[in-house]
């Protein structure tokens, strides 16, 4: 996970910049992520997960640097992977008026996923969407749409998943759902995930790796009761904060 | 371990052509708002023709001119509209990131967005001048073969003019949607709908000649006053359509590449 590229990494990113009106969001950050493994993009507001997540994504362009995923580089050909890539995020939604079933059709058909129908089906068993997988996607609940988006996101079968704040404003019981879903969809098929988020629990729970970000530089990477250990903390959480409030020096020091 | 991939252009161009008639399908008030504005007018018009018709020697001539130019003119306006629409759409439901982390491309977006106004306008103006052969007995399907000429062109104008303020919004975000009304019906009282364009002061008619519209609705009076078909109005209109479409396409597309470089894709929306 150090920045040293390794063949099998998913993602590979060197001395990343993305300048908005003269401000770096992101600021020279290089790292890797290898095959299989569940990574965590940490940070507090502000600090370069979602903009980095965006262009991982290919859906910004960025200042400086290079990057590839699944051995491609995003920036110049993103066409050959995207198809093998998916992602969730709590910035972005699906058309209300349409139902659940025909916004997944919808999706299966751009991602090429064939028979569309038996994915759907098969998704929605597994996600439990069945008894409202004919409603509109306007009339569901929070924890609802989230399945659906879920859903969405596992249509392909992704080799690479990026959840942004997957769990963001979900109840325990939801969030916890979730998670097993991810954590299954991971193991049974080998996907890497990475995700930003702010759960700590769930990073705690769910991730080989962490890198944690401020005012777009990454400050420290590694699995989370390594991070642990190497503050003196008790929790994952903790860390954040010593290291969001610039105190990171004085916790390790302590 | 990805699923099998297949589909390729066509099936994302279908599977977006797919989306909008999701919504179409189940939204009558969608549905009743396609054919009721063309209808609206094309009534209006067709009474306001016979009124002329005794009182102009110009309408008296052909008085289902002005019928033909009001469902000509709705081919523009919701050739436009369809593109716009579809895509403040995605707008509305802050689909756009979503959609293009997915294989599809801009331009087979665009290929979706122009097939979808294609269906939109079709039903709309289909429906209207279907309605005007009972209401005011004139067909404007009598125009004959060069009747698909002029459909043609205004569409790809109207197409155009869409693909711009798509690219426009897109730029400046959905404040700048007012547009999708305003330029079309800038471009009006110059295209000469329902005169000639001696009509227009001189130093606007070099204007007039710069619009694919003008040419058709000259050339559609041509023919319906005098039954020839003016070659040379045809070729200027095309001739103007491939500039219109090329730059409309442009414009969307560099507004596409800005929209990455700000970010403003994963934030757009209501």
């Amino acid at each position: 996970m150090s920045a040293a590229s390794s063949s099998d990494a998913v993602i590979r990113v060197h001395d990343l910049t993305k300048t908005f009106n003269g401000v770096r969001a992101v600021d020279g950050i290089s790292f890797s992520i290898p095959a299989g493994s569940t990574c965590a993009l940490l940070g507090g507001n502000g600090a370069g997960k979602t903009t980095t997540l965006s262009i991982l994504l290919g859906l910004l362009l960025p200042t400086r640097g290079q990057v590839t995923v699944l051995g491609e580089d995003i920036l110049r050909h993103r066409y050959r992977v995207l198809a093998r890539m998916n992602f969730t995020s709590p910035y972005v939604d699906l058309p209300k008026r349409l139902t659940v079933r025909e916004n997944l059709n919808v999706y299966a058909r751009l991602y090429g996923c064939t028979p569309a129908r038996s994915r759907i089906e098969a998704l929605a068993q597994q996600l439990e969407l069945e008894e409202f997988i004919d409603r509109p996607y306007g009339t569901l609940s929070a924890g609802q749409r989230t399945r659906v988006a879920l859903a969405k996101s596992l249509l392909n079968e992704p080799d690479l998943l990026i959840l942004d704040e997957p769990t963001a404003s979900l109840d325990p019981d939801v969030t916890d759902r979730v998670r097993h879903i991810l954590m299954d969809y991971q193991r049974r098929t080998g996907a890497t995930l990475l995700l930003a988020s702010h759960n700590m629990v769930e990073v705690e729970r769910m991730c080989d790796e962490c890198l944690i970000m401020r005012q777009g530089k990454i400050v420290d990477r590694g699995p989370p009761s390594v991070l642990i250990a190497r503050y003196g903390r008790d929790t994952l959480e903790q860390v954040f904060l010593d290291i969001a409030r610039g105190q990171e020096t004085l916790a390790q020091t302590s | 371990m990805s699923t099998v991939v297949a589909g390729g252009a066509l099936g994302r161009v279908l599977a977006m052509v797919l989306r909008h008639a999701y919504l179409l399908r189940k939204s009558w008030p969608r549905l009743l708002e396609l054919v009721y504005w063309p209808s609206v007018q094309m009534i209006l018009w067709g009474f306001i023709a016979k009124y002329m018709s005794a009182h102009s020697s110009f309408v008296a001539q052909a008085p289902g001119l002005l019928i033909a130019a009001v469902l000509l003119w709705d081919i523009l306006f919701r050739g436009q509209l369809g593109v716009a629409l579809s895509f403040f759409e995605e707008m509305y439901a802050r689909n756009l990131a979503q959609l293009f982390v997915t294989p599809l491309r801009p331009l087979e977006f665009v290929a979706a967005m122009l097939t979808t106004s294609l269906i939109r306008t079709l039903v709309g103006v289909g429906g209207a001048a279907l309605l005007a052969i009972p209401l005011h007995h004139y067909s404007v399907f009598d125009l004959g073969w060069p009747l698909l000429l002029f459909f043609v062109n205004l569409l790809v104008m109207g197409w155009s003019i869409g693909l711009m303020v798509a690219g426009l919004v897109l730029r400046f975000g959905l404040g700048a949607e007012n547009l999708a009304w305003a330029l079309i019906f800038a471009v009006a009282p110059v295209s000469g709908v329902y005169y000639p364009l001696d009509v227009l002061p001189a130093w606007l008619q070099p204007v007039a000649r710069c619009l694919p519209s003008s040419h058709v609705f000259e050339g559609m009076r041509a023919w319906t006053l005098t039954h020839r078909f003016r070659v040379d109005l045809a070729l200027a209109a095309l001739g103007l359509n491939v500039v219109y479409i090329a730059v409309g396409i442009a414009v969307f597309l560099l507004a596409f590449r800005g929209a990455r470089q700000r970010g403003s894709l994963l934030q757009i929306g209501e």
